[in-house]
């Protein structure tokens, strides 16, 4: 979908909220539902920043580490691809206090999200760094730049704008799995929700609210990375192919 | 390694070069001069681009030894004994030769001038102004000072080859090696790549090896022309003699098959 389209559903969800607001106590809820989704916000801001460095962390040494350090990654990106964020969340909040490291929740969400999310991310990673050409690379050679230079200057910028979309991709999906932290005690977006519903019982425009709110949020992210997109782009498809 | 012994620039002793089973490269004797201009030629897989490609390390050799400039560059001495050259001697003897690619590999992301200025603050540390200065006088050389802002997808192809050469140059390479600069090109781009080459060839002291199909050009830029055949030279000489009156059957053959082709 083009950026017009996008900015034009992203409108007609602030609408659609701010009219739902001019009746009965939806105002009221929103605001509620407000201080749940800056939490929210800020989750998926500090989980999405931890997962990129994760990411390309682990690919980078599963590409070019020593041994130890590719079996490291290996063994972080199956293990958290591997198993349930919810238990990987639990596990973080109940069990890590029982060997004396305990962490206030909203840490817990920061890591265990970012964790997961970063292990999705470290393939993307990459399958971004190992598709960029071979020719760029025996450039670099010829140039006679060192690995890190030829990586840091040539090969990781063009990996780099492959990777935008699949991680729109993933950072929608570590927005959406933020609902999860309403389960480790933290009142988030779905935490509120389903706290005033249990106190009005105005099912219907509560979580009709919740899921608009997630939405606005989903589309900013969509919009943020093509934007991102064209500006990396720049200068480099335009005219003639490569 | 003083400036004044009259070694070969490069030197071929016994390379060989296998894929697997396949022996691309068999036991290669070849040396070239300071400032002499070798051309390749050859048939389709004959090991041509593996020959440039082993000099400036992008392959691994599996026999034989190739010295740059008096020295060993696969290899180093140790106790009197050659053994495989490390990372840190590799670099820097390879840092006196440059290379040119069939399909230019310019980094798509940078600009021509940034093109040319990458490397050498990179590698060499110049400082930005520096390097910016050599990179304009490279691409005015080039004729293309007029395109320092543009991006390789902005480009021809024959501008695109023209920036990857004054690329290549900016690192200041005693050795340039040219794969078929112009065999990605449209028949009327080549001229201007060429005309690059040769202004190149008369105006630095540079030694050059390129690989071509254009034997026109060979003919006349080369000092010397190098056969190719299965991993061999099979035969070598000046243009004119090997052009006009080639010893070997097998470059008879090509030749014929060449001209035919035009
Ligand atoms: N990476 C590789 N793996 C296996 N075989 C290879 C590889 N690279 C080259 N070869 C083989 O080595 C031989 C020589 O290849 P090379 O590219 O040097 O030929 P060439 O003379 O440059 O041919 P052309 O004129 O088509 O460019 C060919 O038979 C080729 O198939
Ligand atoms: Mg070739």
């Amino acid at each position: 979908m083009g950026m017009f389209s996008l900015s034009a559903m992203l409108v007609a969800a602030l609408i659609a909220i701010a009219i739902m607001s001019l009746f009965g106590d939806n105002a009221l809820f929103m605001s509620g539902l407000l201080q749940g989704a800056w939490l929210t916000v800020q989750i998926t801001l500090l989980g999405s920043l931890l997962a990129v460095i994760m990411a390309t962390t682990a690919a980078l040494f599963r590409l070019y580490g020593a041994p130890p350090l590719r079996w490291l990654a290996v063994t972080y990106v199956e293990f958290f691809r591997g198993t349930s964020a919810l238990v990987q969340l639990f596990w973080l909040f109940f069990v890590l206090p029982l060997f004396g490291i305990s962490m206030d929740p909203f840490s817990v969400g920061v890591l265990g999200l970012g964790l997961n999310i970063g292990a999705y991310g470290a393939e993307v990673v990459r399958g971004a760094v190992q598709g960029v050409h071979r020719g760029q690379w025996e450039a670099t050679t010829a140039l006679n730049m060192t690995r890190w230079q030829a990586l840091k200057r040539i090969i990781l910028p063009q990996a780099f704008v492959a990777m935008i979309p699949p991680w729109g991709n993933l950072f929608i999906e570590l927005l959406k799995s933020t609902a999860l932290v309403s389960l480790i005690t933290m009142s988030d977006l779905t935490f509120r929700a389903k706290t005033i519903n249990d106190t009005t019982m105005q099912t219907i425009p509560i979580f009709t609210l919740a899921l608009l709110t997630y939405l606005v949020m989903s589309l900013t992210i969509t919009i943020g990375m093509r934007w991102l997109e064209r500006a990396s782009l720049r200068g480099m498809v335009r005219g003639r192919g490569r | 390694m003083s400036a004044t012994t009259n070694h070969p620039m490069v030197r071929f002793e016994g390379v060989t070069k296998r894929y697997g089973a396949l022996t691309v490269l068999d036991d290669l004797n070849l040396e070239v001069g300071r400032g002499e201009k070798v051309a390749i030629i050859g048939p389709s897989g004959s090991g041509k681009t593996t020959v440039l490609r082993m000099l400036m390390t992008l392959e691994r050799i599996d026999g034989g030894v190739i010295w740059v400039d008096g020295e060993p560059m696969t290899h180093m001495q140790k106790n009197g004994q050659m053994v495989p050259a490390e990372p840190k001697h590799l670099r820097r003897v390879r840092s006196k030769i440059g290379m040119v690619f069939q399909h230019f590999n310019l980094f798509p992301h940078m600009t021509a001038l940034a093109n040319c200025t990458e490397a050498p603050m990179t590698v060499l540390g110049l400082p930005r102004r520096e390097a910016e200065e050599r990179a304009a006088e490279l691409l005015n050389m080039v004729g293309l000072g007029d395109k320092k802002g543009h991006y390789p997808a902005q480009l021809s192809g024959g501008q695109q080859q023209r920036v990857a050469i004054a690329r290549a140059l900016a690192m200041r390479p005693k050795i340039m090696l040219f794969d078929e600069v112009t065999s990605a090109l449209d028949p009327e781009l080549c001229g201007e790549v060429l005309q690059v080459i040769r202004k190149l060839g008369s105006e630095h002291d540079l030694t050059m090896l390129m690989v071509t199909h254009q034997m026109g050009f060979a003919k006349e830029f080369a000092d010397r022309v190098c056969f190719f055949y299965q991993g061999k030279i099979c035969e070598q000489g000046e243009p004119k003699e090997l052009f006009t009156a080639p010893k070997n059957e097998r470059t008879q053959q090509f030749l014929r098959a060449v001209l035919e082709a035009v």
